[in-house]
């Protein structure tokens, strides 16, 4: 593979499309809800009114809007069909020459389509995941190539660094001063690993992003295994998402055939490789020191840190761990340079961020706007605010390492240091919203429960700690709670915050301490009358 | 094994596999793997039992996993177990004594924009409600019976 192989791969791509192409949405969102038995259908009409000359159905990735799902779109119209079914689907067919299709159609100017700045997005929904021709059709590999022939290694770290790209796992290091670490550091090997392991629940970017472009993944992990000097690459993916590792396997073949990873990539001298690894569901996992330790097939427990992977790393070695979208914004600040990437979002959080907007609001799905859009917009005009006219109470980031905003915080604009002071963190970009139903010492507690259960157990405040706090929250909701334990657990929060190992244990109190902090009066309601009285 | 070439480091890999497999994990196949891989029992036993994804007990022929993640839960996952509880007449993490059917509880599988979400026999569902699940479950318990 040289640089004209990939040119005329893309060529002659383009050169088999067709004029109108019909995307069909499979990722795992739209596929639970038969947009498989969908795309058929839409084969079958197209035959059957003898347009194949003319029209391709298509296998796309997450188009974004999945609550409408499943999802349909037409180029070159760039039209947009919600909730197809394998009845309806015929109908957008027959629509391309006469009448209207059946299926509803979804209303691209609104304020969910046209706020959005797809960066890591770009091809989700575009390209088909399983085919690496369209990945390289649209402007794919081109950015490793760039590296491996135009750019030293130091030279690529100082453009992400330059980029102000910050890790979007959720603490926001600054990537480029990772990369820098990593690179100085010394030893026999280097790895780069992917951090897929998604475990904050109510979040799904990732998911979405290596069910709809792996490659983009790919290509961002190659890049950094050439700027750290790295040979070996490790995506961890949860087992909870099997699409997307068969995906990823798929797509980790294509490149090695089109000896885009493996020995002499490009024809150069540049070697790496990378393999999936499957974790089995343990949510410390997402926490680096203890997904090192899974790989390297031991119980997930984290170790305390210094030293860092950066130089002390899986097997010993200097390891770089990013997050899956942080790889995925790589290859496009090396395409469209590093001013440009810094010239999105707000002075210290550059860029765009994905977020997966769930919980009670009109449109779920799956979003990414420049850093510093308000919490209000998103919600409401991306969102469309709580369904059935009901009222948005909090939005809850950052899953169980986060905390709860209410409603009169949404003029905040999003970016890492505003969330850190409003008691919750940007997480890696889950966005639940609640509404009035919602009772915030249950939400509280339904995270403890989570955080109990999912500890290590190696250190002791957070093993013990979680349960104790757990309890208290469990008198709180069942009435039987006095003032005296309320202050026991806000002291058990701060001693578990303050003295657990890993991150998992110092930001499990974080739902209890937001919502103490803006809802302390659910707190009050519940405690025991005559407790009260008698302080 | 022999594609991992009996490195000690792809012991979940192969757990996995054998999970696949069998279904679950059985003494057997964990002294097996142990002595392949050269890695002592204890530290097999210790990592099949830390992943909540390995199960050291035989599933039934359909399974069922409830979602239990942030966006399910806001949108009442929790009630949904509870009617499936009731219905099959076992907890989460058991399986009916006739061996048809094991509940299950998951922590988000990411489908959160249709949430409440349950996975029948590894197919997700989306927007589920109480009664549709009680339906469903209803109706594999009468097939199996």
């Amino acid at each position: 593979m040289v640089r004209e192989d990939l040119t005329a791969i893309a060529e002659k791509e383009r050169a088999a499309r067709k004029p109108m192409r019909v995307r069909c949405c499979m990722a795992a969102g739209c596929l639970s809800s038969r947009s498989a038995e969908i795309k058929t259908a839409l084969e079958k009409a197209v035959n059957d009114n003898g347009m194949t000359e003319r029209v391709e159905v298509g296998r796309v990735g997450c188009m974004g809007l999945c609550g409408q799902g499943p999802l349909v779109g037409v180029d070159p119209e760039g039209l947009l069909y919600e909730h197809v079914t394998p009845e309806n689907a015929p109908s957008i067919v027959t629509a391309f020459t006469r009448n209207e299709a059946e299926a509803s159609r979804g209303d691209l100017s609104h304020p969910f389509f046209t706020s959005q700045v797809p960066v890591v997005l770009a091809h989700c929904g575009r390209v088909d995941p399983e085919r690496i021709e369209e990945y390289i059709e649209a402007g794919g590999y081109s950015a490793l190539h760039h590296v491996l022939f135009e750019m030293e290694p130091a030279q690529v770290i100082e453009a992400i660094a330059k980029s102000g790209l910050r890790g979007r796992g959720g603490a926001g290091y600054p990537t480029g001063l990772k990369w820098a670490t990593v690179a100085k550091s010394t030893g026999a090997h280097k790895y780069v690993i992917c951090n897929g392991d998604e475990g904050d629940p109510g979040a799904f970017m990732d998911r979405s992003v290596l069910e709809s472009d792996p490659h983009a993944v790919i290509e961002g992990m190659a890049i950094a295994g050439r700027a750290v000097g790295a040979d070996q690459g490790f995506i961890y993916v949860r087992a909870e998402y099997p699409l997307a590792i068969s995906r990823l396997q798929i797509a980790i073949r294509q490149s090695k055939q089109h000896g885009l990873l493996g020995a002499g990539i490009f024809e150069s001298t540049f070697n790496f490789n990378v393999d999936v690894r499957i974790g089995a569901g343990a949510f410390v996992c997402g926490e680096e020191t203890a997904l090192m330790a899974s790989i390297e097939g031991k119980r997930g427990q984290p170790r305390p840190r210094p030293p860092f992977p950066a130089e002390h790393g899986l097997w010993g070695n200097p390891t770089l761990i990013n997050n899956v979208e942080t790889f995925a914004n790589i290859a496009p600040i090396i395409n469209r340079g590093p001013d440009w990437y810094a010239s999105l979002g707000t002075e210290k959080s550059k860029g765009t961020k994905v977020f997966s907007l769930t919980g009670k609001i009109r449109n779920t799905g799956l979003i990414e706007v420049p850093m510093g859009m308000t919490i209000r917009k998103i919600v409401e005009e991306l969102g469309g605010g709580a369904p059935d006219g009901g009222t948005v109470k909090a939005v809850q980031t950052g899953g169980p390492s986060g905390g709860c905003i209410p409603a009169a915080h949404f003029d905040t604009p999003v970016d890492y240091e505003s969330l850190v002071n409003l008691g919750s963190i940007m997480g890696s970009g889950g966005l639940v919203v609640m509404d009035e139903h919602t009772n915030m010492v249950e939400l509280a507690r339904f995270y403890m429960q989570f955080c109990m259960e999912e500890s290590c157990g190696k250190c002791i405040p957070c093993r013990v700690g979680t349960v104790e706090m757990y309890q208290l929250l469990t008198r709180l909701v069942t009435h039987q709670a006095t003032s005296h334990d309320l202050a026991q657990l806000e002291e058990l929060c701060d001693l578990v915050k303050n003295t657990s190992l890993c991150g998992l244990g110092q930001t499990a109190p974080n739902p209890v301490l937001s919502t103490l902090r803006y809802f302390r009066n659910e707190y009050l309601e519940l405690l025991q009358p005559e407790a009260m009285s008698t302080r | 094994m022999r594609r991992y070439n009996y490195q000690a480091h792809a012991l979940i890999e192969v757990l996995h596999t054998v999970q696949e497999s069998f279904g679950y994990l059985d003494e057997d196949a964990l002294k097996f793997v142990a002595t392949a891989l050269h890695v002592p029992p204890s530290r097999l036993y210790g990592v099949s039992t830390f992943y909540n994804f390995f199960s050291l007990k035989p599933q039934g022929v359909h399974t069922c996993v409830v979602c239990l993640g942030t966006a399910c839960y806001v949108k009442g996952s929790a009630q949904v177990l509870a009617a499936i509880e009731t219905c099959a007449g076992i907890k989460p993490g058991e399986t009916t004594p006739d061996k048809q059917f094991s509940l299950l509880k998951a922590r988000c599988i990411g489908c959160c924009a249709i949430a409440p979400a349950v996975v029948y026999d590894g197919v997700v569902a989306g927007n589920q409600t109480p009664k549709q699940a009680v339906e469903r479950i209803g109706g594999i318990l009468s097939h199996g019976a």
